[in-house]
Formats: structure tokens, sequence, C-alpha cells
């Protein structure tokens, strides 16, 4: 036989276990995002303070972070220490308090300060569904159009924003700008 | 002796319980119930990953059932309940995916693999046959018969 096919298995084998090598270092909890690239969904629900309606037309007009947090969610209190700092250094935020109670949500905002804009409550999870959330702390990037451009799940911590969502905000804003 | 049926029948009760998450809900059709089955089966819990959401406790399966039992209620087809999930949770949620560019290697990747397979025992069990067949010839090639005719007429002379 030819002597590059005595090679072939070493070639398959290395095609193989470079997929798994790879496979090593990827999330299987990270789903890609199927809302990316479509626009931020209807809603209408009431706000987590008084008895204001919140809908879609509020959110949008600036490139935004809308975070869906509860207070349930035991890695929200890790991270909202930095929610905290980025609404300090003037980064958008919208919240959703994602099937929560009111109460125990008003507690948290009083107790660690509050760094959203807007604190959409959306008790019965309505919003989340349509927007895909699977769980919380979840993340989504709106341009000023309020076209999802990015999702990220999981906690934002100073690391995550500075080497890799820092720049996707950056690049909405920049796009913003007349 | 005692011990053990009482064991056997605590065992038998635990299987039970922990069978599935259960739900009440009231179908007003049979068919709805059916339908409602088979499609908490098809569709995979995002947040567990390896469970369908009719197996799983998670909220957002929960949340799901939720959403599928009031979808069948409006009289949506499963088509239609499929597209939801899918247009939020991405073809993810789909334990069997949809034929597009996407998938496509995933679909026919197996049977693209076997199919080589199956072309390479092919090539090599011909191979062997045509070395063997050359190994058992008995007949003489064009040359050799030459040379055999000239030993012959050597031997004659």
């Amino acid at each position: 036989m030819k002597r590059w096919l005595m090679l072939l298995p070493l070639a398959i084998f290395l095609v193989v276990a470079v997929f798994l090598y790879r496979g090593l270092y990827l999330d299987p909890a990270e789903l890609p995002s199927a809302m990316i690239g479509k626009p931020f969904p209807e809603f209408s629900l009431p706000a987590v303070q008084g008895d204001r309606t919140l809908t879609r037309a509020d959110i949008v007009g600036k490139p935004a972070l809308v975070n869906v947090w509860g207070t349930w969610c035991i890695s929200c209190r890790v991270e909202h220490p930095v929610l905290n700092k980025l609404a300090e250094k003037g980064v958008v935020i919208y919240g959703i308090n994602y099937k929560d109670v009111n109460a125990d949500a008003l507690k948290w905002l009083a107790e660690f300060h509050n760094p959203y804009q807007l604190d959409i409550r959306d008790d019965e999870g309505t919003l989340g569904l349509n927007l895909g959330v699977y769980g919380a702390p979840e993340t989504f990037f709106i341009d000023a159009r309020g076209i999802i451009r990015d999702k990220f799940v999981g906690v934002i911590d100073e690391q995550v924003w500075r080497e890799k969502l820092a720049a996707k905000y950056q690049a909405l804003v920049d796009e913003a700008k007349p | 002796m005692k011990r053990w049926i009482a064991a056997a029948i605590l065992g038998l009760s635990i299987a039970g319980v922990a069978h599935a998450a259960i739900d009440t809900y009231e179908f007003a059709r049979e068919a709805d119930r059916e339908r409602f089955r088979e499609l908490t089966k098809e569709l995979r819990c995002p947040k567990c990953q390896n469970q369908d959401i009719a197996d799983s406790n998670a909220p957002i399966a929960a949340d799901l059932r939720k959403e599928i039992f009031r979808m069948l209620g409006e009289g949506k087809d499963n088509q239609q309940i499929i597209d939801f999930m899918v247009d939020r949770y991405g073809d993810f949620v789909r334990y069997k995916p949809a034929l597009t560019a996407k998938t496509a290697l995933l679909w026919f990747g197996p049977a693209g693999l076997l199919l080589g397979g199956v072309v390479v025992i092919a090539v090599i069990v011909r191979r062997r046959r045509v070395q063997q067949r050359a190994e058992n010839r008995t007949e003489l090639s064009s040359e050799e018969r030459e040379r055999l005719d000239q030993l012959l007429d050597k031997n004659q002379e």
C-alpha cells in the first residue's frame, strides 16, 4: 500500500484530538443565544418601585445593558457591586427582576444600592421567556434602536468586563454617535 | 425475608416518586394530552442540558411546560410551538434538530462516515482478491510461453 495511506490514521487522530482538546475549554452550559440580532421583545410590565408601567419604548433610545437578576440568585449578589461601579462610570443598565418576590427585590435594592436606571418587574417570567432567559444572571446588550446585539450568561466581574464586554459596549456607544 | 419484602416495597414506592416532574394540567381534549407529552419529550431543557422538559424539575422547564400548555389551549399546532421555542432558545432545544445548512453535518455525518468505511473495506477486499488471483494463476504469460517453447525446442533437438 502507498506510504501516505499509512499516515492516514495518524491524521484522523490529530483532527479528532484537536476537536476534543478544544472541547475541554468549552462551557456546555453556555448556549449561543437565538436572540442576537433580533429586536428586544415588546412588554408591558410594572416597575419594581411604584405603580409605573414600563414598556419597550422606555428602554429604547440609548445603547444599554439589560441585566436579568433575582434575589434568589446567589451569583447575582456577586455581580451586583460590579454593576454599581459600572453605573457610576456612566454605563446605562436596566434591570429585569426575574421571578422574584417584589418585597425582597425592594429590600435588596435599598441595601445594596440600585445600579439600574429602570427596574422592570417580571414576576411571572414572561419577558424572561421571550428573551430566552434560562437562568440568572444574564445580561443583554441592546443598541440605540433596541436590537439585541450580544448576550452574556453568568456573572460579570471586573475582569470579564475589562477584557470582553467593555469593548462591546463601547462599540455600541460609538455607533450611536452621529 | 420480611425485611426484604419491606425493602422491596419501599424501593418501589420511591421509584414511583422519582419517575418525573408531575404537573397537574387539565386538558380539554385527550389528543392535547398526548401532544403535550410528545412535545415535552422532544424539547430539551435549556438549563439542565441532558434532560427533556418533561423530565426536568428545573424552574425553567416548569415554565416551558406551562407555556406549551397555554399554547395547546390556544389551538397552536406542534410546529408553531416548536418554532416559538427555537426562536427564543435556538436549535439547541430540539432533540430532533431541523435540517439546515448548520445541522447538515449532524444529520449526515454518521452516514457519511459509515459510507467512507464501506468504501475503504471494499477497496481493500478487491485489492486483496486481485493479488490472490495473481498468486494462484496457473496460466502462463506470453513471455513465459515463449520461453517454455524455446526450452522444449532445445530438448527436441
